[in-house]
C-alpha cells in the first residue's frame, strides 16, 4: 500500500451516507451528470498510473480485483514491492507483457456531484488514431506532463489533437510534482512554455494542477483545504473539484438551433408514423414549426412520443421520436430542423482527414463516408497539404499514411446535410469506410462547403437517354473487359464489336492504349493515376450510354473498387463486366508487347501482375477463358449472352 | 436549459444504438440471458422502437442447469411483452457426459454456451446481435468496441477492431460477418441497478434475498435448485438467506449471504462490497487473462 491515504472524504462517494441512509445517497446519485474526458501523456507520464488512482480513490476497485492487481504488481509491476496503479488500467495481455497500452480504453468512475467516462489512450507516436477516437467523443482533455521532463514533443502533439477535435477544457497536469520536491519554480516553469504553445496553436485557455498521482496531491481536495499541504503555494482546484464543475458540452449543444438527424421511421401501424433520432442541438415543444431537409418541406411537431408518454420538451442529447401534423416525405438521413434555420446541403467540402489504415489514402478512390445517419461515395482529392504533428509544419502531399492528418477537398455523390465541426460535432465529423475491407480507414471533419450544392442543379435535357437509345433502337450497355495485359482484351472486344455492328447496333470501343493517348494523356501508372484513368474512362462510358450506345471498354482495370465504382456510375443492368481470364504465366508467354519483359527486367515499374496487384472479379457477368476458347468463340459466347435471340 | 442526468444520456445513448442496428443490419437478434443486463436492455429496446415492439427476436442460450426461477422469469416477460424467442441449447450433452460437476470449466462453457451460440447465430443467419456486456465487467471488456467485428467462424480478433467516432458506428460487413453490438458498454454496475430501481423493471427474484437450501463448497455458496445437484459425501443443504449478484449456470454460480429484499438495499449492499461482480463465477477463474481468450473464441 502507498504511504499516504488519499483524502476521500471531500468528493468522493460517502461511505457513512450508503450505509445510514442509502435513500439519501441514491437521490443524490440520480441526479449526477455524466462527463466524458480523455487522458494523454507520454509514455511514463504516469497516465495510466492517475487513472488507477482516480478508480482506486472513488472506490471502483474491489478487494478481488485488489489481490489480482498485488499479484500482478510482483509480477509485472514498475513500482517495486508498491501497488502498481498502471496495471489496474492495461486490459489486454499482450499490451500487459509490454508494459504499454496500445488502444483505446474506457473507465468509469462516481463521485458525489458527477459520473465520468475516462478515455484511456496511449502516448506513442504511432497511435494518433487512438487519440483521435478517445478525443471525438470526449468534454475535456488532461493533458499530463512529467514535471521532471516539462512540455516534451508529445505533450504538444496531444494538445494540438485534442484542440483539432474540438475539446474545450483543457487541464495541464503537471505529474510526479513529488520527484522535484513540489518545487513551485518548476510549475510556474513549466505553465510558462505550455501558455507560450497554447497561444501559438489557438487554444483559449487551460487549467493547470500540480499532481502526484502516484501519492496523490492535489487529486481530490483534503478536507477543509482547497489544496495538498506539500503544495502550499497552489491555490487552484484539486483535480477532481475541477471535473466536478467544469461545464458539459451537452449543456452548451442546447442553446442552439433544433437539429435531430432522423435515425430510423417508426410505422407499427396506418395510425403512428415516427421520425426517430437522437437530438443533436437545441431543444423542441410540440407546435413547433420544423423544416425538413433536404426536400424543403414544413410541418409542425404533433407530438414528442416516448414509452414513458409524450413529453412536454425534449433537449440536444436524448433519443426521441417526433409525429408530425402533415404527411411528409422523410426517411433515414433526413433531418428535422427548426423551419427558419435549417442547415445547409452541399457535395464539395474542405475537411481535414485524419488517416487510420495501414493501406494509404488513395485520392480519387471511392470510399463510403458516414455522417450521423448519412451514407454517401465519397472521393477524396490529393491533399492540399499534411500537418506534421510535431512542428505543425504543412508539407506537401500526394496521399496519407497511417495517423497522417491533412487538409483537402471531398466531394460526394449526392448532398449530404452537415454544419461546419467547430459549430457542430455531430453534424460535422464524419468517417470513411473502404468499400472492399469495410474498415473505417479514415475520420473527417469538414470546414465548410465550396460550394452551395443547392445551387448547382442538373441542367435537364429536352431530349432524354431514352429518346437517344429508343431511335437507335437499343438497350445502351457498357461491356467492360477486364485482364491482365496481354489476355486478350482488346483482341475480343474488337471482334465483339464488329458482330455488333454487322448486327445493325451503334456502338464505340474505348481502348486502354489509344485513350491515354488524348484524353488521360497527363497520367502515369501510379496506383493513383490508374484509379483517375478509369474514373474518366467511367464517366465518358456513361456519357456515351445516356446517348444511346453500346460502349465498349478494353482497360486492365486491376482494382475492385474502381470496376465498382463505374458500375454505380449507369444504371442497373447496363454494366457487364466482362472477365478475360487468362493465367499470367500464359499473358506473359505471349506478351504481344514486350512489356512483361521489361516488367521483369524491372525497367517497367508498378506492372500489372509483377509489382502491382490484379484484383479478379468475383462476380463477373461474363467470363472467358482463352486458353480453352479462340478469340472468335469468346467474341460469339459475348454476344450470345448480351444479345440472346428472341 | 435542462440538464441531463447520467441515467438520462445512458439511456438516450444505448437507444441511439439499437436504432443504428435496426437501421442498418438485415436480420439482428438480441441475446437474452434473463439476467440484470439483459433486463435493463429489452427495457431499452421496448423504449427505442415504442410504440412498435423491439424488431428482433430474443436468443436465450440454455446451458441446461439454469434456475428454474429463471426460466419462468423469462417465460413470462416474452409472454407479456409478446416477444419472439429461441431457445439455443446443446441437445446431447447428457450422452456427451458433460456436466457442471465432471466437466472443467473451460470445456463445459465451451460445448454448454459458446458452441450453441454460434450455432444457433449460423443457423438462423443473424447478421448482428445485442449483447449485455458492460466496460466495467472486466480489463478485456474496457477496450471494447460497441460493435465487435467477427469473422465468419465468430472469432474475435482484438488487432482488427474498427475505431468509433463520436456517435458514428461502421456496421459494414461482408457476407457471414457478423457484429457484436453492445448497447450498455457504458454502463456501471450500479448504474445497472440504479436503473432498475427508477424504471421498475421486473427482474428474476433470484437477485433478492430469500431463504434458499444452499451448500458452502469451493469457497463458493451454491443453491441446491433442483434434485440433479449431486451433493458430496457429509454434504447437507442448509437453508440460508442469499440473493445473486450475478447468474449463471446454477451449480457453478456462488450466492451471497444477505437480507436485502428490496432494490434500494442491494444497492447499499453492492456499494459496500468488497468483492467485483464477477467474483462468484467459477467460469472466469483460471489465469487473469481468460475472459480475453474466451472471447476470441466466441464467448460473449
Amino acid at each position: 500500500m502507498t504511504d499516504q491515504t488519499p483524502a476521500q472524504d471531500s468528493s468522493f462517494q460517502t461511505e457513512a451516507l450508503i450505509a445510514e441512509d442509502i435513500d439519501a445517497y441514491l437521490d443524490q446519485h440520480q441526479h449526477k451528470s455524466l462527463l466524458r474526458f480523455i487522458t494523454c501523456g507520454s509514455v511514463d507520464d504516469g497516465k495510466s498510473t492517475l487513472i488507477g488512482r482516480l478508480l482506486y480513490d472513488s472506490k471502483m476497485i474491489f478487494e478481488d480485483q485488489l489481490s489480482a492487481l498485488e499479484n500482478d504488481s510482483q509480477k509485472h509491476g514498475t513500482q517495486g514491492e508498491e501497488i502498481d496503479f498502471a496495471l489496474l488500467v492495461d486490459g489486454l495481455a499482450a499490451e500487459r507483457e509490454q508494459g504499454i497500452t496500445i488502444d483505446v480504453a474506457y473507465r468509469f468512475f462516481t463521485t458525489e456531484k458527477r459520473k465520468f467516462i475516462v478515455a484511456d489512450t496511449p502516448g506513442h507516436e504511432q497511435y494518433t488514431r487512438n487519440m483521435v477516437t478517445g478525443a471525438s467523443t470526449a468534454d475535456l482533455a488532461v493533458i499530463l506532463v512529467d514535471a521532471r521532463k516539462g512540455i516534451l514533443e508529445q505533450t504538444k502533439r496531444h494538445s494540438f489533437l485534442v484542440h483539432l477535435l474540438g475539446i474545450k477544457h483543457l487541464v495541464l497536469a503537471v505529474n510526479k510534482m513529488d520527484l522535484v520536491d513540489y518545487d513551485q519554480g518548476t510549475f510556474d516553469r513549466i505553465v510558462g512554455e505550455y501558455t507560450a504553445f497554447a497561444n501559438e496553436i489557438g487554444i483559449e485557455s487551460f487549467t493547470a494542477i500540480p499532481i502526484s498521482g502516484f501519492k496523490g496531491d492535489n487529486i481530490t481536495a483534503p478536507v477543509g483545504g482547497a489544496a495538498s499541504s506539500n503544495t502550499p503555494w497552489y491555490d487552484g482546484p484539486a483535480l477532481i473539484d475541477h471535473l466536478e464543475t467544469v461545464e458539459i458540452a451537452n449543456f452548451a449543444a442546447q442553446a442552439r438551433t433544433f437539429r435531430m438527424p432522423v435515425q430510423w421511421v417508426n410505422r407499427p401501424n396506418l395510425d403512428f408514423r415516427g421520425f426517430a433520432g437522437l437530438i443533436t442541438d437545441g431543444s423542441i415543444k410540440p407546435g413547433d414549426a420544423v423544416r425538413i431537409v433536404p426536400t424543403g418541406k414544413t410541418s409542425t411537431v404533433k407530438s414528442i412520443a416516448t414509452f414513458d408518454g409524450d413529453l412536454d420538451e425534449a433537449v440536444a442529447g436524448q433519443s426521441v421520436t417526433l409525429t408530425l401534423d402533415d404527411e411528409v416525405d422523410c426517411s433515414r438521413g433526413d433531418m428535422i430542423a427548426v423551419a427558419d434555420d435549417p442547415p445547409e446541403a452541399s457535395d464539395q467540402f474542405e475537411t481535414t482527414i485524419v488517416w487510420m489504415s495501414d493501406e494509404a489514402l488513395k485520392p480519387g478512390r471511392a470510399y463510403w463516408l458516414k455522417l450521423g445517419p448519412q451514407m454517401v461515395s465519397a472521393t477524396v482529392a490529393e491533399p492540399k497539404y499534411e500537418i506534421c504533428v510535431n512542428s505543425f509544419e504543412h508539407l506537401a502531399a500526394k496521399t496519407l499514411q497511417l495517423n497522417g492528418i491533412g487538409v483537402a477537398e471531398l466531394r460526394t455523390d449526392k448532398p449530404i446535410i452537415f454544419e461546419p465541426y467547430t459549430k457542430s460535432r455531430q453534424l460535422g465529423g464524419f468517417i470513411l469506410i473502404d468499400k472492399f475491407t469495410n474498415a473505417t480507414v479514415g475520420a473527417g471533419l469538414i470546414h465548410f462547403s465550396l460550394r452551395r450544392a443547392q445551387n448547382v442543379h442538373w441542367q435537364p435535357t429536352t431530349i432524354t437517354r431514352d429518346d437517344h437509345a429508343l431511335l437507335k433502337n437499343q438497350k445502351p450497355l457498357v461491356l467492360w473487359f477486364t485482364g491482365l495485359s496481354g489476355s486478350g482484351k482488346s483482341t475480343i472486344a474488337n471482334a465483339v464489336e464488329q458482330r455488333l455492328n454487322l448486327m445493325n447496333r451503334h456502338t464505340f470501343l474505348l481502348d486502354g492504349d489509344n485513350v491515354r493517348h488524348g484524353l488521360n494523356k497527363d497520367l502515369g501508372f501510379t496506383e493513383n493515376d490508374r484509379i483517375e484513368n478509369i474514373r474518366r474512362v467511367g464517366e465518358v462510358a456513361k456519357l456515351m450510354t445516356d446517348a444511346g450506345l453500346i460502349v465498349l471498354t478494353a482497360f486492365i482495370s486491376p482494382f475492385r473498387v474502381e470496376r465498382q465504382l463505374v458500375r454505380g456510375m449507369v444504371p442497373d443492368g447496363e454494366f457487364i463486366e466482362v472477365f478475360v481470364d487468362t493465367p499470367l504465366d500464359v499473358a506473359e508467354q505471349r506478351d504481344v508487347k514486350g512489356l512483361y519483359k521489361k516488367a521483369r527486367s524491372g525497367e517497367l515499374k508498378n506492372f500489372t501482375g509483377i509489382d502491382s496487384p490484379y484484383e479478379e472479379p468475383q462476380n463477373a457477368e461474363i467470363r472467358v477463358n482463352t486458353v480453352e476458347m479462340t478469340i472468335e468463340e469468346a467474341a460469339d459466347h459475348i454476344i450470345a449472352q448480351i444479345m440472346p435471340l428472341k | 436549459m435542462r440538464q441531463l442526468t447520467h441515467l438520462e444520456r445512458l439511456e438516450a445513448e444505448s437507444i441511439h444504438i439499437f436504432r443504428e442496428v435496426v437501421a442498418e443490419a438485415e436480420n439482428p437478434v438480441m441475446l437474452y440471458s434473463v439476467g440484470k443486463d439483459s433486463s435493463v436492455m429489452l427495457h431499452l429496446a421496448r423504449k427505442a422502437f415504442y410504440p412498435a415492439p423491439p424488431p428482433f427476436p430474443m436468443l436465450h442460450v440454455a446451458s441446461g442447469w439454469d434456475f428454474q426461477a429463471l426460466l419462468d422469469h423469462r417465460d413470462k416477460t416474452v409472454k407479456e411483452y409478446n416477444l419472439e424467442l429461441i431457445v439455443a441449447q446443446n441437445e446431447d450433452a447428457e450422452e456427451q457426459g458433460i456436466n457442471p460437476f465432471d466437466t472443467g470449466s473451460a470445456l463445459y462453457s465451451q460445448a454448454q454456451l459458446t458452441d450453441p451460440l454460434k450455432r444457433a447465430l449460423t443457423e438462423h443467419g443473424f447478421d448482428a446481435a445485442f449483447g449485455g456486456g458492460r466496460r466495467d465487467e472486466e480489463k478485456a471488456r474496457a477496450k471494447e468496441r460497441v460493435f465487435s467485428f467477427r469473422t465468419a467462424s465468430h472469432r474475435w480478433d482484438p488487432k482488427n477492431q474498427r475505431p468509433e467516432l463520436w456517435n458514428l458506428y461502421n456496421a459494414k460487413k461482408n457476407k457471414d460477418e457478423s457484429i457484436r453490438v453492445f448497447p450498455i458498454s457504458n454502463w456501471t454496475e450500479l448504474d445497472i441497478w440504479q436503473y432498475i430501481a427508477l424504471e421498475k423493471i421486473d427482474i428474476v427474484p433470484l437477485y433478492l434475498s430469500s431463504p434458499r437450501p444452499t451448500v458452502e463448497r469451493d469457497g463458493l455458496l451454491l443453491v441446491v435448485d433442483d434434485d440433479r445437484f449431486r451433493l458430496e459425501d457429509g454434504e447437507e443443504p442448509v437453508e440460508r438467506n442469499v440473493r445473486f449478484r450475478t447468474l449463471g449456470c446454477y451449480p457453478l454460480t456462488g450466492a451471497t449471504q444477505s437480507d436485502a429484499t428490496d432494490m434500494n438495499k442491494i444497492i447499499q449492499e453492492m456499494l459496500l462490497a468488497t468483492g467485483s461482480e464477477r467474483q462468484g463465477r467459477a467460469i472466469d477463474k483460471g489465469q487473469s487473462a481468460s475472459m480475453e481468450d474466451k472471447k476470441q473464441q466466441g464467448y460473449f
